[in-house]
C-alpha cells in the first residue's frame, strides 16, 4: 500500500467514525432499559464467552457486560480425554469458575437459561430476567443431532462430549467392565467438535484397557472415510502401544442403538455389540442459535462475518466458538479463545465508532497418544478479502513430526494457560 | 486534485456501508491477542513451562521468531506457527510484549541451588545478561523471574546442542556442569 492511500484511509477511517457514532448513541437509547451505559451480552461460559467477556472489559471498561451462563462452573472437553484414561484422577483441574471475571473485570455474571432472544428489540430472555443489549456475543457450543440415531439415550450410552456427569458417567463404565470386554466407540461424520478429539479418546480408552482391563479391546466406528485429523500420528501410535487393541473401522455410520442388547446399527444393517458404548452423535449448533434463527441454510451452523463475527442473518449478533463457520479454523477450544478476541476487539470499535481490524486467529490442539507423548496440529488465520472468508496462512497449518515427550509437558501448561486465561 | 476528492467521496460511502471490507490490517494487539492462549493474556505465562513474553526484549523476540521459522531453533508448535507471520507482524508482537508488565513465576525454587546458581551466575553468565537477568543486551532476552521449568528445557537444549549458542556463549558456558546450569535456572527463576 502506498503511503497516499494509507494516508487516505485513514482520513476515511475518520468520516466513518462520526457518522457511526451517530447512528450508536440512537441505539443505546432504544435498547438501554436502565442507564444510557453500552451494554453487551455474553451467552455461554465455555471457551469462547468467557474470553469475549473479559477481553471486552479490558479492552474498555466503560462497556457493561453480562455473561449469561446456565451452571456456576464449566468443565473443560480438552483434556477430558486424560481423565478417561486415567491420567487425570479427577475433573478437578478441568473445571473453572466465574468469580474472578466478575471481581477483577467487574463482568456481570448471571447464572440463568437462556429461552428466547428478540433481535428486533435487542434483549435476552432467560429464566432469570429480561437483558437488553447494545451488541450480543453468541457462544453456545454445540447441540446433538439425536435424532440422527434411532434410540440414543445418554444415560446408557454416554457421549462425553460435553464435559462433566457424562465423562464421569463414561468412566465409572470403563471401571466396571469386566476384563476381555469390548469398548464400542462411535464417531459422527465431520464437522464436529475438536477434529482429533475421537481419536485422542480412543488412544487413552485403549491405554486404560492395557493397563486395567487386559484382553479388552475397542472397536472404533468412523462414520467418516478416514482418520479426520492427525492420521499417520495416530497410527503411529496406535501401532507403538496399542496393537491388538483397537480395531479400527472406516466409513461405518451408526444410525441406530439398541439399549437392551447393547449394540449398535451401522446403517441400521450390521451389528456390533459392546459391553460399553461410547456414542459421539452427529453435531449442530448449540440450542440457543436455532431458536434465535442464526443457523444457516446447512440448519446446522452459523453464518458469520470473517472480521467482526457478527451474524449475516441478524445484526447486532455475533457468534463464535464451535456454532460459527469460522471458515478454515477447525472447531476447537483454541480456535473459540482465539475467535473470541478477534470479535472482541472488533466489537469494542464498533461499539466505539472506529475502524474495524482484520482478523488474526491462531489454533493449536494437542492430542495425548500415552501417558507421556503428545502430538499437535497448528495454524495461524487471516481474511482473504477476495473470498470474504477466513483461510490459514500458508506453512503455518501442520502437525508435529513425529510422538513428543516435550509436547506432553508444553501441552500441560497449554491447558493450565487457557484455563487461567477464561478464568482470571 | 479534483478527481482524487470525488473517488475519497465514493470510497467514503462504501466504508459506511460496509466497514469490513474495509477494516484495517491486524493491528499489534490483535496479533499478540491469539498468543494468549497458550502463552497468557498480554503475555503473562500461568506457567510452568510455557515461557512469558510480557516484558521480553524485542530483539530477542524478533531473533528468536526468526530462528522458529528457519529452523535454527528446535521447536514444538512454535516451527509451525511462526510461519504465519510477516517480519513486520513479528516486530509488531515484539513491541507489544516489550510493553507489557512483566509477572514474575511463582513454581517453587530451592534455595540451596539459588545460592550456587549466583556464583556459576557471576562467573559465567552476567556480562550478557545483565542485573540478574532482568535487563538485556542486544538480542538476548530477559530470563529473570522466567518459569523455571521452560529455563530448565531450554538449557537442556543448549546442553545437548539441539539449540545453538553464539560463540560466546559456547566459550563462557563450555566449563559448566548439568548441576551447574540447573542451579542459575533456579537463580534466575528466583528473581523478582
Amino acid at each position: 500500500m502506498t503511503m497516499e492511500r494509507r494516508n487516505f484511509l485513514k482520513l476515511l477511517g475518520a468520516g466513518a467514525a462520526a457518522t457511526a457514532s451517530v447512528g450508536l448513541a440512537g441505539y443505546a437509547n432504544a435498547a438501554s432499559s436502565a442507564g444510557g451505559g453500552r451494554k453487551v451480552v455474553v451467552i455461554g461460559g465455555g471457551y469462547g464467552g468467557t474470553i469475549a467477556a473479559r477481553y471486552i472489559r479490558m479492552m474498555d471498561s466503560s462497556i457493561e457486560v453480562t455473561l449469561i451462563e446456565r451452571n456456576d462452573h464449566y468443565v473443560s472437553c480438552p483434556f477430558s480425554n486424560l481423565y478417561l484414561g486415567g491420567i487425570l484422577p479427577d475433573l478437578s483441574l478441568l473445571t473453572i469458575k466465574y468469580d474472578k471475571l466478575a471481581s477483577n473485570h467487574g463482568i456481570k455474571v448471571v447464572q440463568a437459561e437462556v429461552t428466547g432472544i428478540d433481535a428486533e428489540n435487542h434483549s435476552v430472555t432467560t429464566s432469570n430476567g429480561v437483558f437488553k443489549y447494545d451488541r450480543l456475543v453468541v457462544s453456545p457450543g454445540v447441540e446433538f443431532r439425536t435424532d440422527e440415531i434411532a434410540g440414543y439415550d445418554p444415560e446408557i450410552m454416554p457421549h462425553a462430549w460435553k464435559a462433566g456427569p457424562q465423562t464421569v458417567l463414561l468412566r465409572k463404565q470403563l471401571e466396571a467392565m469386566k476384563p476381555g470386554g469390548t469398548v464400542v466407540l462411535s464417531i459422527p461424520l465431520a464437522p464436529f467438535r475438536c477434529p482429533p478429539g475421537p481419536y485422542e479418546r480412543t488412544s487413552m480408552i485403549a491405554m486404560y484397557l492395557k493397563q486395567h482391563k487386559p484382553g479388552s479391546k475397542i472397536i472404533v466406528l468412523d462414520a467418516n472415510p478416514d482418520i479426520v485429523s492427525k492420521k499417520g500420528l495416530f497410527l503411529k501410535g496406535w501401532k507403538k502401544h496399542y496393537e491388538g487393541i483397537i480395531d479400527y473401522r472406516p466409513a461405518k455410520k451408526v444410525t441406530e442403538v439398541d439399549n437392551k442388547n447393547m449394540s449398535v446399527l451401522i446403517e441400521g444393517i450390521d451389528e456390533v455389540k459392546g459391553d460399553v458404548i461410547n456414542i459421539i452423535p452427529p453435531q449442530k449448533a448449540g440450542h440457543i442459535a436455532h431458536v434465535a434463527g442464526l443457523v444457516g441454510a446447512d440448519k446446522k451452523w452459523c453464518p458469520v462475518d470473517p472480521t467482526t463475527f457478527e451474524s449475516t442473518l441478524h445484526k447486532d449478533i455475533h457468534v463464535i466458538g464451535d456454532s460459527s463457520i469460522a471458515g478454515a479454523m477447525p472447531k476447537s477450544g483454541y480456535s473459540a479463545n482465539s475467535e473470541a478476541k478477534v470479535c472482541a476487539a472488533n466489537i469494542v470499535a464498533l461499539m466505539s465508532g472506529r475502524e474495524t481490524t482484520d482478523m488474526s486467529g491462531v489454533n493449536t490442539c494437542y492430542s495425548f497418544l500415552s501417558e507421556k507423548e503428545a502430538v499437535s496440529v497448528t495454524g495461524v488465520y487471516q481474511v482473504d478479502k477476495e473470498k470474504n472468508a477466513i483461510v490459514a496462512v500458508a506453512g503455518s497449518v501442520g502437525v508435529s513430526p513425529d510422538l513428543s515427550e516435550l509436547e506432553a509437558v508444553y501441552a500441560q501448561s497449554w491447558v493450565k494457560n487457557i484455563l487461567n486465561e477464561m478464568s482470571s | 486534485m479534483r478527481r482524487k476528492w470525488s473517488g475519497m467521496a465514493l470510497a467514503l460511502g462504501a466504508l459506511v456501508m460496509s466497514a469490513v471490507a474495509h477494516a484495517a490490517p491486524p493491528s499489534a494487539e490483535m496479533l499478540s491477542n491469539a498468543c494468549g492462549g497458550c502463552h497468557g493474556a498480554n503475555g503473562a505465562s500461568a506457567g510452568p513451562s510455557m515461557p512469558s513474553l510480557a516484558g521480553q526484549n524485542k530483539d530477542f523476540f524478533i531473533d528468536a521468531m526468526k530462528k522458529f521459522k528457519s529452523g535454527e531453533r528446535p521447536g514444538t508448535v512454535m516451527s509451525r506457527l511462526a510461519k504465519g507471520y510477516s517480519d513486520e507482524q513479528v516486530v509488531a508482537m515484539a513491541e507489544f510484549f516489550a510493553t507489557q508488565k512483566p509477572k514474575a513465576q511463582d513454581a517453587t525454587v530451592d534455595r540451596t541451588k539459588i545460592a550456587k546458581g549466583k556464583s556459576v551466575y557471576n562467573s559465567a553468565c552476567k556480562r550478557c545478561h545483565l542485573e540478574n537477568g532482568k535487563e538485556f543486551e542486544e538480542d538476548t532476552p530477559v530470563v529473570a523471574g522466567q518459569w523455571l521449568r521452560y529455563l530448565q528445557i531450554q538449557m537442556a537444549e543448549f546442553q545437548s546442542g539441539a539449540r545453538k549458542m553464539s560463540e560466546k556463549k559456547a566459550e563462557k558456558v563450555k566449563s559448566l556442569t548439568a548441576a551447574d546450569w540447573d542451579a542459575v535456572a533456579h537463580y534466575y527463576a528466583s528473581q523478582k
